[in-house]
């Protein structure tokens, strides 16, 4: 009893460790954040890396998210004849819910694997403590650029997913069960509010600085091991997701 | 090239001291709680070709980063170009390590830039000259290591030995005072040993700069080595010119310049009685 308490409290001492860790991390981000935005051009490249290159996945599977929100929602809205609503329950569990929540834990899968491994690596092969040797800081080089780049990408990712994920919705709706296309795009346009989208954007916008900042950390203080690296793209995605998780019901709570 | 404006070059010495790096009784102990050092004591004279040797584990590379501050003693002094490493804060430590160039072990290439940029690299972070002025600079450097036809590879698409001879030309772009080798010659074929080895030798003499070298190869390293010192169980136990090293009384000297498995080191690591352990003992203690 006593070594299962020890073993609890000392698991508790671990975690608090890490996240002071963290959160020191995260504020020398912040410190360096108004020098980093100086130099635009790696944050641009970084945007593209994590997402333009996420593009695919996150289009792929907000189409037929959408496709199955239409299906579902056509299936019950039709036990209440009141089929017509479907462009409305989509598009508010799209914005308010299922677009940011999905687009984060897919883009903690592709991008912040991605971004880890990337980081991880470049400890692995002395390319940090390089930089480190040439005087240059790589936490301003190498880790603010792609830790903005996160944060930027995950906001268009998101409106992204949502506008695709509708017209999959739509798609099956409208064009496969004969929902009237008018009363599909009315109805969203009058339920909608500015709110919604707000709430959307906001979702997005955290969760993108919290999955890009576990990525980063994660892989900038992975062990300069093949298997170190595979812990920290390990840890990425697992964190994130519970992290991401966690973030929307306190943002939802707070919003409603 | 060098930027030596700042605190950290405000505080050096008017006049040079003939050491360019002093340890003074360092002791350092890694996390694990292994000692590595238990009362170095080193000097290194400034403009020369220094030899640090000894065998594996006796903290080779980690005097190179006591030099360079990546990491700290725990007791002791260490003190490069007259300034007190473990005293002194980033800026500081950033001004130190910009008139430093480092050769490690497997290059250290950044993989996302082309032989080129790799070069270039610390010129951009550090200074603002023009495009011409970079372009002509890079493609000297790498004239000198000969590898100005491959300034558009990527560092994948290089040898070991081509790697290493671009990550110097990258070392000394910024013509450093002080130049460090983390074993410049591991895994490369004779003819890249022996480019490296009069690259070593030709850099020093024409830039007038200190060169510290961590290495195995006793052969090679005579070469060209000014002096030489002999880590073992956590200190110096022979320093000298190759000649004064050969001739060392030591036991431990002795095996290690004529490469012998019989000796102070011992080729096995510590295990149980071996004919035991083969009729059934235990594997893991």
């Amino acid at each position: 009893m006593i070594t299962i308490l020890r073993e609890f409290v000392q698991s508790f001492l671990t975690f608090l460790e890490r996240v002071g860790l963290l959160v020191r991390f995260a504020l020398r981000l912040a410190v360096i954040l108004p020098s980093g935005l100086l130099r635009p051009r790696p944050i641009i490249e970084q945007v593209y890396n994590t997402g333009a290159m996420s593009l695919v996945i996150i289009m792929t599977c907000g189409l037929f998210i959408g496709m199955v929100l239409g299906l579902q929602g056509y299936d019950l809205l039709t036990r209440f004849g009141s089929e017509e609503y479907l462009g409305t329950a989509t598009a508010i569990s799209l914005l308010r819910e299922l677009g940011p929540v999905v687009t984060a834990l897919l883009f903690a899968g592709r991008a912040g694997t991605a971004l880890a491994a990337e980081l991880g690596l470049m400890r692995a092969t002395d390319q940090i403590a390089a930089m480190e040797i040439m005087a240059v800081d790589p936490m301003r080089r190498v880790v603010l650029p792609r830790f903005l780049g996160g944060v930027i990408a995950m906001p268009l990712l998101v409106s992204i997913f949502i506008v695709v994920a509708l017209f999959g919705a739509q798609l099956v709706g409208v064009e496969f069960f004969g929902v009237d296309s008018g009363s599909y795009w009315s109805q969203m346009r009058s339920a909608v509010e500015l709110s919604d989208i707000r709430e959307g954007l906001v979702k997005g916008l955290v969760f993108g600085v919290a999955c890009s900042l576990i990525a980063v950390y994660e892989g900038y203080n992975a062990m300069p091991t093949a298997e170190g690296v595979g812990r920290a793209t390990t840890r990425t995605v697992v964190i994130s997701a519970v992290v991401t998780l966690i973030l929307d019901y306190i943002l939802t709570a707070s919003m409603l | 090239m060098n930027n030596q404006s700042g605190p950290a070059a405000a505080s050096a010495p008017a006049v040079q001291s003939p050491s360019i790096a002093v340890l003074r009784d360092v002791h350092f102990d890694v996390d694990s709680g292994k000692t590595v050092f238990s009362g170095l004591d080193i000097e290194i004279r400034r403009g020369a070709i220094t030899a640090i040797m000894g065998p594996s584990g006796t903290g080779k590379t980690t005097l190179l980063k006591l030099i360079t501050g990546q990491v700290c003693a725990d007791h002791g002094q260490v003190v490069v170009d007259g300034l007190d490493v473990a005293r002194l804060n980033r800026k500081q430590m950033y001004a130190m390590r910009r008139r430093m160039g480092m050769l490690f072990q497997n290059g250290a290439l950044l993989t996302d830039l082309d032989v080129f940029e790799n070069v270039a690299f610390p010129l951009r972070e550090h200074t603002r000259l023009p495009e011409r002025l970079i372009r002509t600079i890079v493609l000297t450097k790498l004239h000198a290591v000969g590898l100005r036809g491959a300034a558009e590879l990527f560092p994948q698409q290089l040898s070991g030995g081509m790697g290493r001879r671009v990550a110097l030309a990258r070392a000394i772009v910024m013509d450093p005072e002080i130049l460090i080798y983390d074993e410049p010659f591991a895994g490369l074929d004779p003819i890249s040993m022996g480019v490296v080895l009069r690259l070593i030798r030709s850099l020093n003499s024409a830039l007038g700069i200190t060169s510290i070298v961590v290495t195995h190869d006793v052969r090679e390293i005579s070469q060209i080595a000014d002096s030489s010192f002999i880590l073992a169980e956590g200190k110096v136990v022979a320093s000298g010119t190759t000649a004064e090293l050969r001739d060392h009384p030591s036991p431990i000297v002795h095996q290690f310049v004529d490469g012998l498995a019989d000796g102070p080191v011992p080729f096995h690591y510590p295990a149980p009685e071996y004919h035991a352990q083969l009729l059934g003992g235990k594997v893991f203690a």
